[in-house]
């Protein structure tokens, strides 16, 4: 008894200065990610808005004036109202078509893969092995007007004689459901994944049915991995330029084409710069509106 | 191989049995045979434990009463009515899990409530205050399941199956998962709780003491049949094979050559003294058995020394070791013929103590020793994980 009582006032005496030090290699650590940030993300979008704010009579050659010109965004509005709209429309499918296929995916090799599991991961992430822009291009080939799928809806009548998959809508969401379905599968299996079986035979027990006790018990414990999932899948998608540039045509052009068009073609910055805060506005908008009725804000 | 419960055993095929009524069960997974030919009676609001070690296919016989897993063969009754193949959501069973499997997403008035939501029952939330109360636990209403302690979530997962009032409430090791005091406390309030709502309780564990303090029957079950049913006490006191000596509580078993069975004695010569057996505490068929004796049966006393036992003594005994526990003296005996034997002596205070090297005799009254067929292992059960 005596000796125990004769060490315990030192063991406390060497505490403070411990965690002194180690409050300053918290601060330390978070340096270098700092740093990061505000080289790569505070300094760009501050010279993001700027330019969104240029005199727009200016040009390369001359340079911008910096007038507060606010009337930019009005003018990006008007203008370009329509492929805003059409990529808000075009994302939200693909992340819908997207949430539909990679949930069964996921479920298949959270619940049913035993020993494939692994291996079927792989496969899922296999694509990003080969770059975005050629397989974008191999879905030129796909659906092309003389490809097997175009012959074939026309054998069952889907298509008409002179129908045609690629420059239609569906040409374009299809390739955005394709590109960004991995962004959607990863974060759902990671959700399905950690699900206990023994929820789902509780469910079971206590009197749910398949169904009931996968939108009782299953859907809920996923909620996680689908708002990760559709986000991941969402924000990349509606300002993807790629699949409606190879895919669509100038009536299928997204948001996305037309900020790489006045960035490069047209050289107007204040207006490129313009949309793209909008476009940023927007999304972020839309998420926060989301993620607020899905009860998940611990996400963010 | 299999029991039935000597007090209800009506033919098989007979549909009035109002109890849970398994006949010719048989569960494989693939070459592995988790249960085989099970015959199981359990009487309606009668507390039933599966005692067994893992993997002897307790937990199997629970998950296919409970449907989650479907018998290879055999079938499967409660109160006359086939359930054998019936999907699990569509039997009056609730199972009480052994990790409890409480929904995390949902708050503990929502798990409880869960299942008489799915089968749209009138006036839930006053049911479900009234569980809490039962399970005392109506301050924590709102909590969710990871905020409360393993006891506490212990209870909700038994409010939750109870409240849906089935024939039979299944409790897969409920208690494995507690610190010992919880247990026994545990132990008390399910026990409590049977009685006073008059449900079937069949109750699987590997823990033989929990079995015995709160079931009417027990059934032993090892490697997939079921070795021995019964009443606790019947159970202690007359075990039918060497895994059930071992399993419950702790025996001495001794090898001994059968002389003679004459009326309701038997005769069996163990290393050259006769000791006598009651005829109904034998179950060795052949010339030879395992004399079988519980330690606390034993009595220990001076060389020729006469003890209250009128019948078997044994003499030529050297202690090997000793170890005091306070209510109790626990000694090793060294035999003549090399064998150690337990000994346990209760510190009543009316007899002193023995050292290690001491000389002493044993002794034991007939009534209490049993008999055991040679051909089983008898250190079988003897080794518990735990």
């Amino acid at each position: 008894m005596a000796s125990t009582a004769g060490t315990a006032p030192v063991a406390v005496d060497a505490k403070p200065d411990t965690g002194r030090r180690r409050g300053r290699t918290g601060y330390l650590l978070i340096l270098p990610g700092l740093a990061w940030l505000v080289l790569f993300f505070v300094i760009p979008f501050y010279s993001l808005i700027a330019t969104s704010l240029y005199d727009p009579n200016g040009s390369d050659f001359r340079g911008y004036d910096m007038t507060y010109h606010i009337q930019n965004y009005w003018t990006a509005i008007q203008e370009y109202w329509s492929p805003l709209l059409r990529s808000l429309a075009y994302g939200a499918i693909a992340t819908l078509l997207c949430l539909v296929l990679g949930y069964v995916l996921a479920y298949a090799i959270a619940f049913k893969a035993g020993r494939w599991k692994n291996l079927m991961l792989v496969l899922v992430i296999a694509p990003f092995f080969t770059s975005f822009l050629v397989r974008t291009l191999s879905w030129k080939l796909i659906l092309a007007d003389d490809g097997f799928v175009v012959d074939l809806l026309q054998t069952v009548h889907l298509l008409g004689e002179d129908g045609r998959l690629l420059a239609t809508p569906v040409a374009v969401v299809a390739g955005l459901t394709y590109n960004f379905l991995p962004f959607m599968v990863l974060p759902l299996f990671a959700s399905v994944d950690k699900i206990d079986p023994r929820l789902i035979e509780a469910s079971h027990d206590l009197y749910a049915s398949s169904f009931v006790g996968f939108w009782k018990v299953t859907w809920p414990l996923s909620l996680p991995g689908v708002v990760s999932g559709t986000l991941l899948t969402f924000i990349p998608a509606v300002g993807d330029y790629i699949n409606a540039q190879l895919l669509g045509s100038p009536n299928q052009r997204m948001i996305g084409s037309v900020i790489q068009s006045q960035f490069t073609d047209a050289n107007n910055y204040p207006i490129a710069a313009a949309l793209s805060m909008i476009l940023m506005v927007l999304i972020l908008v839309m998420v926060l509106v989301y993620v607020r009725r899905a009860g998940t804000e611990e996400l963010l | 191989m299999s029991q039935v419960a000597e007090t209800a055993s009506p033919p098989a095929g007979d549909t009035t049995y109002d109890g849970l009524r398994l006949r010719g069960v048989t569960k494989s997974f693939g070459a592995f045979t988790a249960v085989r030919d099970l015959d199981l009676d359990v009487p309606r609001g009668s507390f039933f434990a599966l005692l067994g070690p893992s993997g002897c296919g307790k937990t199997t016989t629970l998950r296919m009463v409970a449907g989650l897993e479907t018998p290879t063969s055999g079938s499967i009754t409660l109160a006359g009515d086939d359930i054998t193949y019936a999907k699990p959501y569509r039997r009056p069973v609730n199972t009480v899990f052994q990790n409890y499997a409480l929904f995390p997403h949902l708050d503990i008035h929502e798990n409880i409530a869960f299942g008489l939501k799915r089968r749209k029952v009138a006036d839930v939330d006053t049911r479900v205050r009234e569980m809490l109360d039962l399970v005392e636990l109506e301050t924590q209403a709102r909590k969710r399941p990871a905020q409360l302690s393993g006891g506490q979530q212990q209870r909700v997962a038994l409010a939750r199956a109870l409240i849906n009032e089935p024939e039979v409430l299944l409790l897969d090791e409920p208690l494995g998962a507690l610190d010992l005091k919880l247990r026994r406390a545990m132990q008390i309030e399910l026990k409590r709780i049977q009685t006073e709502v008059g449900l079937t309780f069949v109750h699987v564990t590997h823990d033989q003491e929990e079995a015995m303090t709160m079931a009417d029957t027990v059934a032993v079950m090892n490697r997939g049949v079921i070795e021995q049913m019964g009443a606790p006490e019947e159970l202690y006191e007359n075990p039918h094979t060497t895994f059930v000596a071992n399993f419950l509580g702790q025996s001495n078993l001794v090898e001994g050559a059968i002389k003679g069975r004459g009326g309701d004695v038997v005769t069996v010569d163990m290393h050259g003294i006769d000791v006598s057996i009651p005829a109904a505490r034998s179950h060795a068929a052949g010339d030879r058995g395992w004399i079988g004796i519980r330690p606390e049966k034993v009595l220990i006393g001076d060389p020729g020394e006469d003890l209250d036992a009128p019948g078997n003594s044994i003499p030529g005994g050297v202690v090997t070791d000793v170890s005091f526990v306070g209510v109790s003296t626990q000694y090793l005996v060294r035999m003549p013929w090399g064998q150690e034997l337990q000994v346990f002596q209760q510190n009543t205070g009316h007899r002193r103590l023995y050292r290690t090297g001491e000389a002493v005799e044993l002794s034991w009254r007939p009534e209490y020793a049993f008999l055991l067929d040679i051909s089983q292992d008898a250190s079988a059960g003897a080794e518990q994980e735990d």
